[in-house]
């Protein structure tokens, strides 16, 4: 098994963890947690083509490696965009947390 | 076989990492595990020859979006905010599990059953190369090639800001933001806040001058400059700039504000929207770039920031 191969079955396991993570946790920054493995289970999958498509004068295919660092950069935008939801709903900033129903988030999943 | 090794031990680290991040405990012990997986996977990059991709992963999603989670768990733990976690039936669980792994196999099978030759844009990427006077190929394809989508996202990370800002209370609007630092200053953190900055100056410039011929580029560049700015202010040797300071507002949109207007002047100079005239590519190319790495050495920051804590000074 070569590399790419490896890094692409990485990328399978990745994306299995981060969805399992996703599901599992309720507590919303250990959902962003997991939401960032996840996505960086597909990235490696965008990686394992992109090594495939390698012709003799580079390496990789640039197109999907071009993808993928758009990529990286628009998850860290929405990361930081949830981080900040986050903690505004927290009231950690010492304002008053926005209304949450959470007998009803709760009894959903307590059966 | 060293070699082969030497992969196999690296992605056993890597999944290690991330089964720690999902199933720690605490959520600070995940949040740390999490910044070593950011930082070791751009290992894996660097091993499908895509050290763009690496440099890229090591600087935001191990380094910038570290600093933005650490911060925000050390910010969550004060509050009732982390206690929400509660426990699934173990049946729930089993079932979960069988269904992700369900999916990893999935996907698994695909990877190994991929067509062979792999379809490929790398020859006709390095075909037209030479039209647009860079020499690496993914520059290319963000700058040239595929300009509309990475347009597109500078606005996506000014959005980002905006939004971020919106969550401010109305008593704090024009005020500054709340960066992670310490409580009183360090010395170690303020020895290394004024040793690190010129050399990284020096070293995000550089690699966003080589990105037209060799790995690096405007993203890379910029993070690097990024992360001097965030050091500089989490050792507390400057403030956070509050949000209605004008230069700020110039730097965080710059980056869109030149790209769609260069895009535009592509309708008169070449005969479409992003077109760049031909014999004339890359310093339009570069002069783009340069307003893009000072919008993401600003915007970067930002978003790790938060919205503003503070009242505006009179």
């Amino acid at each position: 098994m070569n590399a790419a191969t490896l890094a692409g079955l990485t990328g399978a396991i990745l994306v299995g963890v981060g969805v399992y993570g996703f599901i599992i946790h309720s507590e919303p920054l250990r959902r962003i947690l997991a939401f960032n493995v996840l996505g960086s289970g597909i990235f490696l999958l965008f990686g394992i083509i992109a090594r495939r498509g390698a012709v003799a004068a580079i390496a990789a295919d640039p197109v999907p490696q071009a993808l993928v660092i758009t990529g990286i950069v628009v998850a860290f935008a929405a990361t930081a965009l949830a981080v900040a939801l986050l903690v505004r709903l927290s009231g950690e900033d010492g304002h008053q947390a926005p209304h949450r129903d959470s007998a009803a988030s709760s009894r959903r999943w307590s059966g | 076989m060293i070699v082969q090794s030497l992969d196999i031990g690296l992605a056993a680290l890597v999944l290690t990492l991330a089964g720690w991040t999902i199933l720690a405990r605490a959520t600070f012990p995940a949040v740390v595990s999490y910044v070593a997986y950011g930082l070791l996977l751009s290992l894996i990059w660097v091993r499908l020859f895509a050290v763009d991709v690496a440099l890229t992963e090591a600087a935001i999603g191990g380094g910038v979006t570290g600093v933005l989670l650490i911060g925000a768990a050390s910010r969550l733990r004060k509050t009732a905010a982390s206690g929400t976690e509660r426990e699934l039936a173990a049946l729930w669980r089993w079932a979960i599990a069988a269904l992700c792994t369900l999916a990893t196999l999935a996907l698994g099978a695909v990877v190994l059953l991929l067509p062979d030759p792999s379809p490929t844009l790398a020859p006709r990427a390095m075909a037209n190369i030479a039209a647009t006077g860079l020499g690496n190929p993914v520059t290319a394809v963000l700058i040239a090639y595929r300009a509309f989508d990475t347009m597109l996202e500078k606005c996506v990370l000014v959005l980002a800001v905006v939004g971020v800002w919106s969550l401010a209370p109305d008593r704090y609007w024009g005020g500054a933001p709340g960066v992670p630092r310490a409580l009183t200053p360090d010395a170690t953190l303020t020895f290394f806040a004024q040793l690190l900055p010129p050399l990284g100056i020096l070293i995000g410039i550089r690699i966003f001058w080589i990105g037209a011929d060799e790995p690096g580029g405007a993203f890379q560049g910029g993070a690097i400059l990024a992360a001097m700015w965030m050091i500089i202010m989490m050792a507390r040797l400057a403030d956070a700039p509050a949000i209605d300071q004008r230069w700020l507002r110039i730097a965080l949109g710059a980056g869109p504000i030149v790209f769609v207007g260069v895009g535009i002047l592509g309708f008169a100079a070449a005969g479409g929207f992003l077109n760049y005239p031909a014999g004339f590519a890359k310093p339009v190319i570069i002069f783009v770039e340069i307003f893009m790495t000072l919008s993401i050495a600003a915007t970067l920051p930002m978003l790790v920031a938060g919205p503003p804590i503070r009242a505006p000074r009179p």
